[in-house]
């Protein structure tokens, strides 16, 4: 069977040819597909979990029960889940593990461009790097025989470029791996990781990293390919396929299991080509470990890092143009012609969607001149312009952490600007990692004023369901979790659910929650327009220009379907959804639901002047 | 070796596509993608979806050929045909398209925010005609979302345009057929078929 699967699918089609039973994840971009993709090709159990270390735990839990078992998570997603995977190396597997870990090189959607291919050697567990669709999925399904055969969990890492990319696939689909359950077999020297019990298994890992570099020497997913001795690349991953474009004629040392390298195989390598090349994306993995190998070669034998950057994502191109430096390697690179415009084109970043409650939500802490500390969502974007509302974003949970901790410091000092602080975290983000911060910010007395941006869904990697939305990635229906009574229960009495979208009413209970001393919490609570099924029965707002006065209220809150042409504002019909919020803002009754143009009455939603 | 590395050397045909998300750009790069696949080429595809989720701009690189086809992605220059369902998303990327490639756009405007509250301008009328003019490059502009508001259905304007650029490519109308009817709605599919011959009649001409 063939099919044009992107990266994603592919591995987890490898799953489930490889008899996976279980699945738990937590999205992350750009990882977010692979687990319900899993479900949808008739994977057994698939869940939404409420943040990584929880699903890799999940995944523990089955592989110790005997199943096969996988997680997936963005990069970033593994240093939540580090503290299970560094310990289960040592306590190993009963059933087949494999923790998929989606690394963002290039920064399209993430914080920062870390190397999760350190996390494979740090916890001295076996790391496999699939070059495309096809390896996606072969490269899967094996992850699950290796990580029984050394029982250890198996780090598979993709990238964003092999994630997203789609390619053919070739598969037998009555070649499946049935899902079987062993049964959890009690061994406290194995299972129970007390000290003296790690320090035996601490033994038992590096023999199983010694064994693995044995395997690594024969097994399928390393490989030499002979061409011209000149130049030997040594590369993985996605790299792969970029140099060997650009060096179709050189020698290659693909390595699809790169962490522990099979020493022999590279020495092999090494001394049978004139000049070894690293070809790699972000840091010096391979090169490293390969030069502190110490084989008897000078060191001007090896080009790595002195040629590459450190910065983003790699091309056939770049790779020519990096490598055209070194005159003995003869590499021209001459570019081909292109042609581009000297008009200055307008920008047009990723924006709140029309008829985003968020946007709501940013213009009202605009307008109260509050300092914001964001989180992680599509609620970051609330700190561009002309919302310029949000000052502060690090990392999961971080908005009511930070904001607590500043408030602690400036207990020993005043704050000059007068301005208040407000931590935004949206639901989703709120479950994952806010809730700890929230109990700490309570139980140590703080004054911290957080808004919880409640649009009942997961919605910047697409749309996933969570513990509050009623609904589990299996299709079935759950009571959906109270965030305004947990977040009692967390210690927070001062708790209010609003609409943001009744921006009078917000933006009053939003001010007099600032004015109160301890802490307090708004669930700004109104469904994202992609999940709200409201939008789609809505007409889409006309401003009626004879009413229109240019007073310029409605471009202020950044809404892609406002513009302003011929002196004054109007409304792009194909994308408005008719959210009203300009109608809200309208003093002139200008902008409504009506056909603006033919003497109709336009149809306030609620009375003009809110500024 | 060649200044471009293997792609010019084994034949491989690049595709980028461009618009502004909700415009259905990256159905329009899979439905490429699918029909070389039918016809028995191999294919790779790659675009990034996350962040951008309406109204950002989104793009896809579509590659194929007779031979194996290495990397997702192609350099400045190495597009054969240049697709943007929007005016400045064509400008934007015309640096991917070759000197003698096809540029096919679709010459609906879409304002970006920064543009709608005045602090950036869009390109004035003429621009994208004298930038292709300039660039050695053929362009053929036509309002697909015009087209498919025609048949009833603006949101088949992706059609049209892939309809435009089949007349250029050695695949069989009957592969764009089924692969139209795997990928669209099934009540939508008439509607689709429509505007795509609509396209492929349009490129006829030019």
């Amino acid at each position: 069977m063939k099919q044009l699967l992107s990266g994603n699918e592919a591995v987890a089609l490898g799953a489930y040819l490889g008899g996976a039973a279980v699945a738990s994840a937590y999205p992350g971009t750009p990882s977010s597909e692979i687990t319900p993709a899993f479900a949808r090709f008739g994977g057994p159990y698939a869940e939404w979990a409420t943040n990584e270390k929880v699903a890799l735990e999940v995944a523990i839990g089955a592989a110790y029960e005997g199943a096969r078992a996988f997680t997936a998570m963005k990069h970033i997603g593994l240093n939540v889940a580090a503290d299970p995977l560094f310990s289960c190396s040592y306590t190993g597997i009963n059933g087949g593990l494999v923790v998929v870990t989606a690394d963002d090189v290039g920064i399209y959607s993430s914080q920062n461009e870390q190397d999760n291919r350190h996390m494979a050697r740090a916890a001295k567990v076996p790391l496999l790097e699939p070059s495309d669709s096809q390896e996606c999925m072969e490269f899967m399904r094996l992850a699950f025989e290796i990580s029984e055969r050394f029982d250890t969990p198996v780090l598979l890492r993709t990238t964003t470029r092999v994630s997203h990319s789609k390619g053919i696939v070739e598969y037998d689909p009555e070649l499946r791996t049935p899902p079987a359950v062993n049964g959890f077999k009690i061994d406290i020297s194995k299972f129970v990781i007390m000290p003296a019990m790690a320090r035996k298994r601490h033994v038992f890992v590096e023999e199983r990293t010694r064994a693995l570099k044995e395997y690594g020497e024969t097994s399928s997913l390393n490989r030499i390919e002979w061409g011209d001795s000149s130049i030997g690349v040594i590369t993985s991953g996605v790299s792969y396929q970029h140099a060997k474009e650009a060096l179709p004629d050189a020698s290659f040392l693909k390595l699809g299991l790169s962490w522990p390298l099979p020493p022999g195989l590279v020495e092999t390598f090494v001394k049978r080509v004139d000049k070894v090349v690293f070809v790699e994306e972000v840091d010096p993995f391979l090169e490293s470990e390969v030069r502190l190998m110490g084989l008897d070669v000078s060191s001007h034998h090896f080009i790595g890092k002195e040629a590459f950057t450190l910065l983003g994502e790699y091309s056939a191109g770049l790779i020519r143009s990096s490598l055209a430096k070194f005159p003995e390697l003869g590499i021209d690179c001459e570019k081909p012609t292109d042609h581009g415009t000297s008009v200055s084109l307008p920008d047009r970043p990723p924006v709140l969607c029309p008829g985003c409650s968020h946007r709501a939500v940013f213009y009202t802490l605009n307008r109260l001149k509050a300092i914001v500390y964001g989180d992680i969502g599509c609620y970051t974007l609330g700190v561009f312009p002309p919302l310029n509302a949000t000052h502060a974003c690090l990392c999961m949970g971080a908005s009511i952490t930070n904001n607590f901790g500043g408030e602690k410091a400036a207990q020993f000092g005043e704050r000059a600007d007068g301005r208040p602080r407000v931590s935004v975290i949206g639901d989703s983000t709120f479950l994952h990692a806010g809730i700890v911060g929230l109990i700490n910010a309570a139980y140590n007395q703080g004054n911290t004023k957080i808004l919880i941006l409640d649009n009942q869904t997961t919605a910047m990697t697409g749309h996933q369901d969570h513990a509050a939305t009623g609904k589990t990635l299996m299709g079935a229906s759950q009571k959906p979790l109270d965030i305004a009574r947990l977040v009692q229960a967390c210690g927070v009495e001062d708790v209010k659910v609003l609409d943001p979208f009744d921006l009078r009413t917000f933006r009053r209970e939003v001010k007099a929650a600032l004015g109160r001393p301890g802490p307090s919490v708004i669930v700004a609570t109104h469904p994202c327009v992609f999940v709200d099924p409201r939008v789609k029965g809505r007409q889409a707002i006309c401003i009626d220009p004879e009413k229109c006065s240019d007073c310029g209220v409605c471009l202020k809150f950044g809404c892609p379907g406002v513009y302003h042409a011929n002196g004054k504002a109007a409304i792009e019909q194909s994308v408005c959804n008719g959210c009203g919020m300009c109608v809200q803002f309208c003093p002139t009754d200008a902008a409504g639901t009506q056909k603006a143009g033919k003497g109709a009455k336009t149809l306030a939603i609620s009375g003009g002047g809110e500024r | 070796m060649s200044a471009t590395g293997n792609g010019a050397r084994t034949g491989t045909t690049n595709f980028f596509v461009a618009g502004v998300g909700g415009q259905g750009a990256l159905l329009a790069s899979d439905i490429i993608a699918e029909a070389g696949m039918e016809a028995d080429l191999d294919v790779k595809k790659s675009e990034i979806h996350g962040m951008a989720q309406r109204a950002g701009s989104v793009f896809s690189h579509v590659r194929w050929g007779r031979n194996k086809v290495d990397a997702p992605l192609f350099s400045d220059g190495e597009a054969d045909f240049l697709l943007s369902f929007e005016i400045v998303e064509a400008l934007r990327w015309q640096p991917v398209l070759k000197k003698g490639g096809i540029a096919i756009v679709n010459t609906q405007k879409i304002y970006p925010v920064a543009v709608a509250i005045g602090n950036q301008s869009y390109p004035e009328d003429g621009v994208l005609e004298a930038e292709f003019a300039a660039g050695g490059q053929k362009l053929i502009s036509l309002n697909a979302d015009d087209i498919a508001r025609e048949l009833g259905n603006v949101r088949v304007a992706n059609s049209v345009i892939v309809g435009v650029l089949s007349r250029f490519l050695d695949v069989s109308p009957s592969v764009w057929r089924d692969v139209l009817a795997r990928r669209v709605p099934a009540r939508a599919l008439d509607v689709n078929l429509e505007a795509f011959y609509r396209g492929r009649e349009l490129s006829a001409d030019v």
